[in-house]
């Protein structure tokens, strides 16, 4: 399901060349426009990790990430997130599958994890605002939360779009449209996975190098 | 807690006559627009057949209706800035004091690139490269729509900060720390800010729908090195849009983070860094100046091969250099900012990597001027566009590959010789291929071609003007006279200042001309009427329909056997006139149905952004809900496609073939 191409299109007869068939199925477009999406989102995102690399050093006299971060938090972070992925994948294969139960049971885990990430980072902001090191204290700690903090607005904004989408299978049930916004957010939720562990990498592992 | 945030009658700028006055003109002339919709009955048929279509063409011709109105406004700031610095010469301080000043230079670059050249560009695309790919539709025609009317909104805001406060004054860039709210404290660079978040968001979606439409929806048949040149320039723009864009939202995320919440991303304190700023926004700034040219190599390209009636001379290094234009475009940033304090490697590399760029572009003008040798030339208005180019391109590319030269660049830096440069670029080059695709396309989306004799005269005197208006800038720069200046001591200065004036009222004939065209070409539609679809004798699938073109487009698909389809169905047709012609089966076909939620999105974009400008939170938190609502209900409407029948297409095909026999 996650490659755009559904079992029933690639057993269709002989297929012809893509030159040759003209437009392609809605589902290949749907897939394809929302893999260009995402990747201008991956764009935008890397503006963000420049800006943070660039300004990683700039503590201005605050605290620097390795007095702020703790990695214990982060890999619990990391593993809901990572696990929340694979939950998202047996949800699409369920969809595939049709099996309207087995959607909402896997959706509902991917839902669990995905919040569980997401309270943890609210705790570990909470936890460095509390001791004063605010993304107003210095350009490192802006570059920080908002490289972090526009991650977790995407995860917040994929727990959105998930309970919606079950809402979606609930009550117009799995058409064609339905099972291609479930496409998308199988898409949207694995390539936060992708660029969590950049985030992961960057910020926490070698931040705490120095 | 203030109810209306910052908002107060303050912001009326009651003190200042000519903003007052042209507030006015412009709320009269809206007002006066919309009673007479109102008065004649039109709202119905504009919500039904305008507002909320989802048709590609009609989406392009809302962008350029855009484009034109926001052309006039970008030439009105224009021209008060020529003629301000005409006079304001030694103890004189002209009649714009600075403040007023560094708003129009401000809202004239950010207007002019924004509102004006982008949506004519996009407005281009997308009525023509459905029709030249040979399909119905773009991949994602309700996004389409929402894109069209997000750009709207950017507008809307840019001109409401006329009347309810003020633009920012810092230039189209808006580099910190002048930028950061110490030293800007007004509202003028927030405007600036929510306006392009606003409408950069729709910029990429039409980004990512074009890029969709043309590597995924093509008629059957059309490879890649099947599409028409204007299909690869679109693609090339497209991919940088995407590309590029993402940056800009993120650049601008930072500033606003900055000015609201007091961030230190730019900041002087805080260990900010100002520089960043100016990487990342150029980062997105150079890849934008070809995201605007290449769709307008491609109209020339378009224009040049049909009115030689050649097939146009090097295609496939015509596709080579659009891409390697595309891909060059975001390694040569920095040449922006020489003057930051780079190593002498780093300004070096690319200073070089700028000269590189010069060569496909060479190849490009090469290739236009090998397909007009031993062609028929029709010297038609396109033509006289593209001509007007060839010639003024040349000469901007050369003084680019000047100041590409670092050591060079330090003198010519923010000195008039650059706003000479870029202005001979983008006017010589966005400009009079949009007004070629403008006249190339018109009887396309109206069915009657424009009237050529005031063609021409808008022609000659935008010429004229141009260098009338833009030379003397050169040696101004090299004079020494810098960039935005209100008033200056050095009288000598004066007379080519004059001179620039004069050329800028010659550009302002110019635009009376296309005005006057387009009236007397409506007035006179039925002479200048085309019923056979192709006035031009046209190569692409494009004029292979009816024009207009039905809501369908095409019948039937066409299928694509080589490169320059229709020409080449035509000559067959000629070589056997009596080949019988087969029937047609026409079967129902699917379209999208039409869609409020582009127009609604927008009026909530515009809620959340005037809220968010002047800190009216708990109407900026509405306006988020708005749209968010707006948008559940849409996911959750009932049906998206309607049928029309086989009956109706065979209907219109019989009566459009009619036509054409008579």
């Amino acid at each position: 399901m996650n490659i755009g191409v559904a079992v029933d299109d690639v057993h269709q007869r002989a297929l012809p060349s893509a030159n040759e068939s003209g437009p392609a199925p809605k589902r290949v477009v749907v897939a394809y426009g929302f893999w260009i999406f995402l990747l201008s989102d991956i764009v935008m995102f890397s503006a963000l990790f420049a800006a943070y690399a660039v300004l990683v050093r700039a503590t201005a006299g605050g605290p620097a990430g390795a007095a702020l971060f703790n990695q214990g938090s982060a890999a619990i972070e990391t593993a809901c997130l990572l696990a929340s992925s694979y939950t998202c994948g047996l949800m699409s294969l369920a969809a595939n599958e049709r099996r309207r139960a087995n959607i909402y049971l896997f959706a509902f885990v991917t839902f669990v994890l995905g919040a569980a990430f997401l309270g943890l980072e609210i705790r570990e902001f909470a936890a460095m605002i509390d001791r004063g090191a605010t993304p107003q204290r210095s350009a490192f700690l802006s570059a920080f939360f908002t490289l972090v903090g526009c991650h977790g607005l995407h995860v917040a904004a994929g727990l959105v779009w998930l309970a919606v989408m079950m809402a979606q299978v609930a009550i117009k049930g799995i058409r064609g449209t339905v099972e291609r916004r479930l496409l998308c957010f199988a898409l949207f939720w694995h390539a936060l996975d992708i660029i969590w562990v950049w985030l992961f990498t960057v910020v926490y592992l070698m931040g705490v190098r120095s | 807690m203030n109810l209306l945030g910052n908002l107060s009658w303050n912001a009326i700028p009651f003190d200042q006559p000519i903003a007052m006055f042209a507030s006015a003109l412009m709320i009269l002339v809206i007002l006066s627009i919309l009673v007479w919709i109102t008065v004649s009955g039109h709202w119905p048929y504009l919500w039904r057949e305008w507002i909320t279509s989802v048709d590609h063409k009609r989406i392009g011709v809302m962008y350029i209706v855009l484009a034109l109105v926001m052309l006039l406004r970008g030439f009105t700031d224009a021209i008060m800035m020529r003629s301000q610095q005409a006079i304001a010469a030694g103890g004189a301080q002209g009649y714009l004091p600075p403040e007023h000043f560094d708003q129009v230079f401000s809202a004239h670059g950010t207007i002019m690139i924004f509102f004006m050249a982008m949506p004519f560009v996009i407005g281009l695309m997308n009525f023509v490269v459905p029709l030249q790919l040979g399909v119905r539709d773009m991949a994602f025609p309700t996004l389409n729509s929402v894109a069209l009317w997000l750009t709207a909104s950017g507008i809307l805001l840019t001109n409401v900060s006329l009347v309810v406060g003020e633009f920012a004054k810092t230039g189209w860039v808006a580099y910190p720390p002048l930028s950061e709210l110490q030293f800007s404290p007004g509202v003028g660079v927030d405007y600036y800010l929510w306006a392009l978040q606003i409408s950069g968001i729709g910029t990429l979606l039409t980004g990512i729908n074009f890029v969709t439409t043309i590597l995924k929806t093509r008629a059957p048949g059309m490879g890649y090195m099947r599409m028409p040149v204007f299909c690869w320039t679109a693609l090339a723009s497209n991919l940088l849009m995407v590309a590029a864009f993402p940056v800009l939202t993120a650049t601008f995320a930072m500033l606003l983070l900055d000015r609201y919440l007091g961030f230190h991303f730019f900041s002087v304190n805080g260990q900010g860094n100002p520089m960043m700023y100016v990487n990342l926004f150029w980062v997105w700034g150079h890849p934008e100046v070809y995201i605007l040219i290449l769709p307008a190599f491609g109209v020339f390209s378009e224009v040049i091969a049909t009115f030689s009636g050649k097939p146009l001379f090097g295609y496939r290094s015509m596709v080579a250099a659009t891409m390697v234009i595309c891909v060059l475009s975001f390694i040569v940033w920095l040449h922006h900012f020489f003057t930051m304090g780079a190593s002498a490697d780093v300004n070096g590399f690319f200073g070089v990597m700028t000269m590189v760029i010069a060569v496909p572009t060479g190849v490009k003008i090469f290739n236009w001027l090998f397909t007009m040798y031993g062609g028929r030339v029709r010297f038609s208005v396109p033509v006289l566009w593209s001509i007007g180019f060839m010639v003024t391109f040349v000469i901007g590319g050369m003084t680019g590959v000047l100041m590409a030269v670092p050591p060079a660049d330090f003198q010519l830096h923010n000195s008039l010789f650059l706003i000479a440069h870029f202005h001979n670029v983008i006017i010589g080059g966005v400009v009079f291929g949009v007004m070629a695709g403008f006249n190339y396309w018109f009887p396309k989306a109206f069915g009657f071609t424009l009237d050529e004799r005031w063609g021409r005269s808008a022609f000659w005197c935008w010429l004229v003007g141009f260098y009338l208006a833009f030379m003397p800038l050169y040696i101004l720069g090299l004079m020494g006279m810098t960039r935005r200046m209100q008033h200056y001591d050095n009288v000598s200065w004066q007379p080519w200042l004059v001179a620039a004036a004069v050329g800028a009222v010659v550009i302002m004939a110019g635009i009376a001309c296309q005005i006057i065209q387009l009236v007397v070409s409506i007035r006179d539609r039925a002479r200048h009427r085309d019923l056979t679809g192709d006035p031009w004798n046209g190569r692409t699938l494009e004029w292979s329909t009816a024009s207009p073109p039905p809501a369908w487009n095409f019948a039937v698909l066409p299928h694509v056997a080589g490169a320059d389809t229709y020409w080449n169905a035509k000559r067959r047709r000629q070589a056997n006139p009596n080949e019988p012609v087969q029937a047609r089966e026409y079967e129902a076909i699917e379209m999208p149905n039409n869609s409020p939620i582009g127009f609604i999105n927008a009026f909530f974009a515009v809620v959340t952004g005037f809220a968010l400008i002047w800190h009216i939170w708990w109407m900026a938190g509405l306006g988020v809900f708005g749209a968010f609502a707006a948008f559940l209900l849409f996911a959750f409407r009932a049906e998206d496609e309607i049928e029309i029948p086989a009956e109706r297409i065979a209907q219109f095909e019989q009566v459009h073939r009619a036509e054409v026999a008579l």
